[in-house]
This record gives C-alpha cells, structure tokens and sequence, in this order.
C-alpha cells in the first residue's frame, strides 16, 4: 500500500525539479574547479578567464534555487523528510555558490601567475585539485543516492586535503625564505592551496548536510569543524 | 414537437390539482356555509347555557358541552401520560432491533387500524363489564357503580382509540432532536434519565403537543366508540362524578336528527350544536396550534 | 506500534494498555497502549476511518453510547481504572470532557448551556454557579463577548462562538481531561486561529488530547504527537520527532502527503 511519491503531482515534480537544479549547480561548480586548475598548469589564460565569467552561471542558479525553496516552503509547508531537503538545499546552494567564488579567485591567481615563469612544476597543487573535486562529486553523489555512510566518507577525506595543504605551504616557505623574487609567485600559489582547502571544507558542509537530510541527526555540533583539525 | 406536449402534460396536472383543490375548499365552504347560515341565529348565550326542553325540541345544549368537554379532557389525561411514556420507551431505552421492540411498533400500528366501532364494544366489554364490575364487587359490595357506562370508561375508551396517534407523533417528535445534543448532554455527565427530561422532551415538546393537537381532535368528534361505554342521549342532571354517565355533542346530533318528535322544530337546534360542535374542535385545535408556534420560537433558530 | 513517547519527564494523567476497541464481530481499534502527559497537547493523526476519534470516544466512555461496542482493555485515569465493574460512565464522564466537532449548544440561555453540566451534577447554590459560569466562559475566552447577554438564547452566536460555548460547558464542570474531537473543522481560519490559541492556553491547566485531520493544526498546537493507521497506533513520539524525523515509514509517508 506504501506510494514513494507524493500524492499531489505537483509537488514531486516541484521536488525532482529542485534536485535536478542543485545537481546543476553543483556540476557548473566541478567545472569551474577543473578548469581554473587546468589554467594553472596548461598557463592558459584564456581560460582562466573564461572560467571567472562562468561563476556567473552559478550565482544565477543560486538565486533560482533559493526561490524554488522559499516556494516550496510557503505553498506546501513541508514536513520530515521533504522539509529537511528543501532546507538543506537552501543551506547547500551557499556553499556551492562560495565554493564558485573560490574557483573564480583561483582563476584570478592564474591570471596573474601566468605573467610570470612557473615557479616549480605543479604535482601537489592538481592533486590537491582532484581529491577536492571528488570530494565535491561524491558529496552530491552521496546526496542523490541518499547514502550517509557515503557522506561520512566525505568527511573523514577532509583530512587528506589538510594536510596536502600544510605540505605545500611549508615547500612555498621555503621558497620564499630561498629567494626573495620567489615571494610573489610563492605566496599567488599559497593563495591557491588555501581556496583549495576551503574547497574542501564547503564539500564536507555539503556532506554534513547531506547526513543531515537522509537520517534526521545535526552532526555538526558535537563535530565542531575548525580549520586544519578534525577528530 | 416534445416541448409543446410536455407544456401540454404541465397545463393538464396544475389544472387538475388546482381543479382538486378548488374542489375540497367548495366542500368545505358549502358545508361550513349551510350550517353557520342554518344555524348561527339560534346560536343564542342561552342556547349554550340551556338544558333541552321539550324532548329536545327546545331549550339549549349546555350538557352536551360540558359533557365534551369533560370527556376530552379526561381523555387526553389519560392518553398523554400512557403515550408519551411508551414514545419515549421506544425511542430512547428499547434496542431498536430487539423482538420486544419490534411487537411493541406492530402492536401499535394495528390499533390505529382497529375500527371506532370495535373500541366501543373492548370499551363495553373490558371496562365496563370486567373492570368496572370487578371495582364493584370490591368496594361497593356488588352494588351497581362502575359496572355501567361511565364518563371514566368512555374516556379511557377514547384514550385507547387515539393511543397510537400520540405515540406516533410523540416519537417523531424525539427523532427530531438532533442526536448531537443528547451525545452532548451524556458527555457532560448526564444520565440517560437527566438528558431525556432536560434536553429531549423540552425540544420535542411542540412535537408531542401536535400529537395531542391530534388525539383531542378526535377526541371531540368520535361517536362509536363511546356508543356502549358512558354517553347518554338525555340526562336530567350533569354528570358529577367519574361513574356518571354524560351527554356529548356529536351523539346529540345523531340523537336530534334521529330521535326528534318535532323534525321542523328540531332542525334549527340541530344545526346551532352541529356549529357549536366544530367551533369547539376549531377553538380546541387553534389553542393547541398557538401554543405550539409559541414554543417554536422560543427555540427559534434550533437545528431541527 | 511504537508507544514511547519519553513523556517520563511529564506527570502521565491517562495510561492507556493494550486497548481493543471492536463493533460486534469486527475490530476497529487496537490493541492499542499508550501515556498522555498532563497537562500538556496530544494529537492523533490519520487519515479517515484510522480509529483516532474510536480512542478518543474510548477515554471517556462515549463508546459505551454506540450500540454494539465493546471495549476491552486497560484505561486508567490518573492510575484509577475506567473501565470495569463498578465504574459508574457518567463519573468518568465529569472528569473527562468533550468538544465535538459540529459545536452542538443546547437551544437554551447562553448561561444555562454552561450551567448545564454544574446542575446535573446536583449543584443548587445560584451565586456559586454563577461564578463557575462566568470563570468557565472566561478560560474559553467567550466572557467578555457574552457577559450582556447571558439570558440570550445560544442559538444567536456565530459558529465560532457557539464552539467556545462547547468549550466554557465542558470547562464548567472543572473536568482533568479535555477531549476535542476535530473542533475547529467546520470553523473558518480566524474562528480555527482563536481555538487554536485557546487550546494553548487550556493546556495549562487541563491535559487536552485532540483528534484533527489537520496536520498542520497538530504540528501547531500540540506537544506530542500519535499517528494512527487502519486502526493501529503506528507512532507516537513528540511532535517535533514526528514532523522532523519520523521514525515509521508509514508515518512519514502520511505527513508528507506520500499517501493518504
């Protein structure tokens, strides 16, 4: 006797159309990431810019979907599990739409890094790179499949990507400490690993919230989440 | 061509209803017409106060008044208690779908359709012969008190013949108390007793007066059945107590039409208390009618 | 059949255990087992024909009224059984009160619909019904609506009205337990916003338990919430639990409109 959709057409339609539009976001958010780290490496600054103009595409999104919410919120008043997505949707579109932001300054790093010779070859940034678009794509992977234990995954990594951090910021240390011309592409690179980490950071928000969502438990509190320390 | 036969069909039924009903207010008017034309001049403050003269070809019909009267409203003291009661069994306490319940309603559909003569002769037989004789033997030592035609059987007579007419209104009157307000009455603590005489029979009263309305009416009128069981066609005296015998207005009229020495000086009077017989059951129904449309608004706006 | 509410923290005023609820051969309700908290709001949920007013009408005997009913089962009142021989239904009747959902006021004076409950109950002194009158009709908040027209027939209030009216005769008679069977349902919004907020207030002082097919009048006037299915309890938790995070499949599905 047990229906999975919702009686009323509309509303899981309403419902399936707000999915669909996170997953969007999230996917132009995966490709500003790649992208801005491949103008890093391919110096290619055609698509550095290119990439600061598609965050646009993003805050637009962010707009839509928050409009979507608010909607589905005062016409269907959504209780358990509808409520808990559509406000975790709401939550999610902010850290998505910073986590935008942060590609498009890497993008402008690039910009500027490209004007100069490369200080070393890349090897942590672009892996520093990958682990953090994973992270990202098994968050929304973990929030289509509704799967916590995936989500949680997603939290444990965070640890990876902080300590690739402190990696790359002690090599640039020395860098700099070495020479003081290297000091300015030393510290646009250092800038660059920290937008990374804060990546990072907003995909294990997206995690947490995806937890949140698929079993009803805040784990944000007892986790308190400060910067480079996980438990 | 179905339009205009429908129209056709339309004419025909309001002209024949109409036709009907024009032909019933016609009766009534002829009717009403002769006898208040007939019989309102000797219609005389002295014809109502008058004992008959003359075996009945002058004087008035006081006795026969009083005797309706009296016999009305012994009637109706008998029949509302019984009736009302046995309403209020039936629709209130009996399990609607209980053998008691059922032989109970068959028995009393049957008595509606029992014939008035046949109550006369149940009243001769069981009142009269058996009840009344038996209250003889026991308190007056055999002598002849109760055992003849008396006011108190004609009047139990009567009570019986209109029984199913006040239990039948009498019930519907508490079918139409809204069962919300007896569930509200039993919410709040009442038993079955206290929601029946606070909430039920006060809504259902202008019901159950209907009903009495109704037994009254008929109470006015019958003749057959007080034939054997206390009227008599002349008494010197009025009846004084409940083992008298009485004179009534429609056997008067029988008796007048039937029994007149004189058929030319009869016929005015006859006509005088056949007036005198409807204006009673008239003002006996408006006084009821009144009573009832006063009680309707007090509750006005109830839901029923 | 989930009966934890943790209402240990609150007083229990009615323990319900393993009641069964059947109309001649066919079981309607149960076994049903449950604890309402004093003093606070309890609704059951669910959609038509689930059994939710059958309970209600179980906590204060009004089954006993429908012919053919039998109740079994353990209903206690403030740890006294209600059911069982020598209990007399109209005592329990006193202590448990009803609203129904059609306001039903008797077509007398506004003063004496109140009074009614105080009179059967064998109470003659004038002043002192007076008094639970007025105090009856200002916990229903009708008071300063009626206070000029107490010998004015009931008949002449507005719906909403008319069903504090309910509220104040039933307040009269000082009962443990305020029992709402859907009142406000036939109220419009502002009439169902004023119930609403009284059912707040009363909870103060009375434990109140509320049948409604509204689920978000339950999401907002009460504290704990039971949602009832073809006539079993399939959840019965704090309200929060049950819009936020239900723990029955069957129960989520109901409030999010999956079905029902």
């Amino acid at each position: 006797m047990r229906a999975r959709e919702h009686t009323d057409q509309e509303f899981e339609q309403e419902l399936r159309h707000l999915r669909e539009q996170l997953l969007l976001m999230g996917s132009h958010v995966e490709g500003i990431i790649s992208a801005s780290l491949r103008a890093l490496v391919e110096r290619d600054s055609e698509l550095a810019q290119r990439t600061i103009e598609a965050d646009r595409v993003v805050d637009r999104l962010e707009i839509e979907i928050d409009g979507l919410c608010l909607q589905i919120l005062a016409r269907r008043q959504p209780v358990a599990s509808d409520l808990r997505f559509v406000t975790m949707v709401l939550k999610a579109v902010t850290d998505l739409e910073r986590m935008g932001d942060l590609g498009v300054n890497i993008s402008e790093r690039v910009l500027e890094l490209n004007n100069e010779t490369p200080l070393k070859p890349y090897v942590d940034l672009p892996r520093m790179a990958d682990e953090t678009q994973m992270m990202l794509r098994e968050a929304l992977d973990a929030f289509v499949a509704k799967d916590a234990d995936r989500a949680r995954r997603v939290i444990a990594r965070d640890q990876i990507i902080d300590d690739l951090y402190a990696q790359i910021f002690r090599e640039l240390l020395t860098y700099m400490m070495e020479e003081s011309k290297n000091v300015y592409r030393a510290t646009r690179l250092q800038s660059i690993a920290k937008y990374l980490e804060r990546i990072a950071d907003h995909a294990t928000n997206l995690a947490e919230l995806v937890v949140f969502m698929v079993k009803g438990s805040d784990i944000r509190h007892p986790d308190s989440r400060s910067e480079g320390d996980k438990n | 061509m179905k339009r205009r036969s429908r129209r056709v069909g339309d004419v025909a039924l309001s002209l024949g209803t109409g036709l009907a009903a024009a032909l019933v207010l016609l009766i009534v008017v002829v009717i009403l017409g002769d006898v208040v034309y007939n019989g309102a001049p000797h219609m005389t403050l002295t014809f109502l106060t008058q004992a008959p003269r003359d075996g009945m070809t002058a004087g008035g019909i006081f006795p026969a008044i009083f005797g309706t009267v009296a016999l009305v409203v012994l009637m109706t003291l008998a029949v509302l208690p019984a009736g009302v009661a046995t309403a209020i069994y039936l629709s209130e306490y009996a399990n609607p779908g209980s053998r008691l319940t059922r032989l109970v309603r068959v028995a009393v559909n049957n008595l509606a359709g029992v014939p008035s003569i046949v109550f006369g002769l149940f009243g001769l037989g069981f009142f009269v012969q058996f009840v009344g004789a038996g209250i003889d033997r026991a308190l007056y030592g055999g002598q002849r008190v109760f055992g003849q035609p008396a006011l108190v059987w004609a009047a139990l007579t009567m009570a019986v013949l209109t029984l199913p007419v006040v239990i039948v209104a009498t019930e519907e009157a508490l079918a139409a108390v809204p069962r919300e307000l007896r569930l509200a009455s039993a919410a709040l603590g009442a038993s079955r007793l206290q929601t029946i005489v606070r909430v039920v029979l006060p809504q259902a009263l202008p019901g159950i007066l209907t009903g009495a309305i109704l037994a009254i009416s008929r109470g006015a009128g019958e003749v057959a059945p007080i034939l054997f069981t206390g009227v008599a066609y002349f008494l010197p005296k009025l009846p004084r107590s409940l083992h008298d015998q009485f004179m009534q207005l429609g056997y008067h009229v029988y008796v007048l039409s039937t029994q007149s020495p004189d058929v030319d000086a009869t016929r005015p009077i006859l006509y005088a208390t056949v007036l005198v017989l409807l204006l009673l059951t008239f003002a006996l129904n408006a006084t009821a009618v009144v009573v009832r449309s006063h009680m309707r608004r007090r509750f006005a706006g109830a839901s029923s | 059949m989930n009966g934890d509410a943790n209402t240990d923290a609150a007083k229990i005023s009615l323990s319900v255990r393993d009641l069964i609820v059947s109309y001649g051969d066919k079981r309607a309700l149960g076994p049903v087992s449950m604890e309402i908290a004093e003093k606070h709001v309890t609704a059951l949920i669910g959609p038509s024909g689930c059994g939710k007013s059958t309970f209600l009408r179980s906590l204060n005997r009004m089954n006993d009224l429908v012919l053919g009913c039998r109740v079994e089962g353990d209903v206690r009142l403030d740890g006294q059984a209600i059911y069982g021989p020598g209990v007399d239904p109209v005592e329990v009747r006193r202590r448990v009160g009803m609203v129904f959902q059609k306001s039903n006021p008797f077509p007398k004076t506004i003063f004496d619909n109140v009074a009614y409950g105080l009179r059967i109950g064998g109470m003659r002194d004038r002043a002192e019904i007076a008094g639970r009158v007025e105090r009856a009709l200002e916990r229903a908040a009708l008071w300063t609506e009626v206070k000029d027209r107490l010998g004015e027939s009931a008949m002449g209030l507005s719906g909403g009205q008319q069903q504090r009216l309910c509220i104040a005769r039933a307040l009269a008679v000082e009962p443990e337990v305020l029992l709402m069977d859907e009142p406000a349902s036939a109220l419009d919004p502002i009439a169902t916003a004023h119930i609403e907020e009284l059912i707040h207030e009363l909870a103060r002082d009375y434990t109140v338990v509320i049948v409604t097919h509204n689920m978000q009048q339950a999401a907002r006037v009460s504290d704990y919430t039971a949602f009832f299915y073809m006539g079993d309890m399939v959840e019965f938790a704090s309200t929060d639990t049950i819009f936020t995070h239900p723990s029955q499949p069957r129960t989520e599905d109901y409030v999010t409109g999956r079905f029902g």
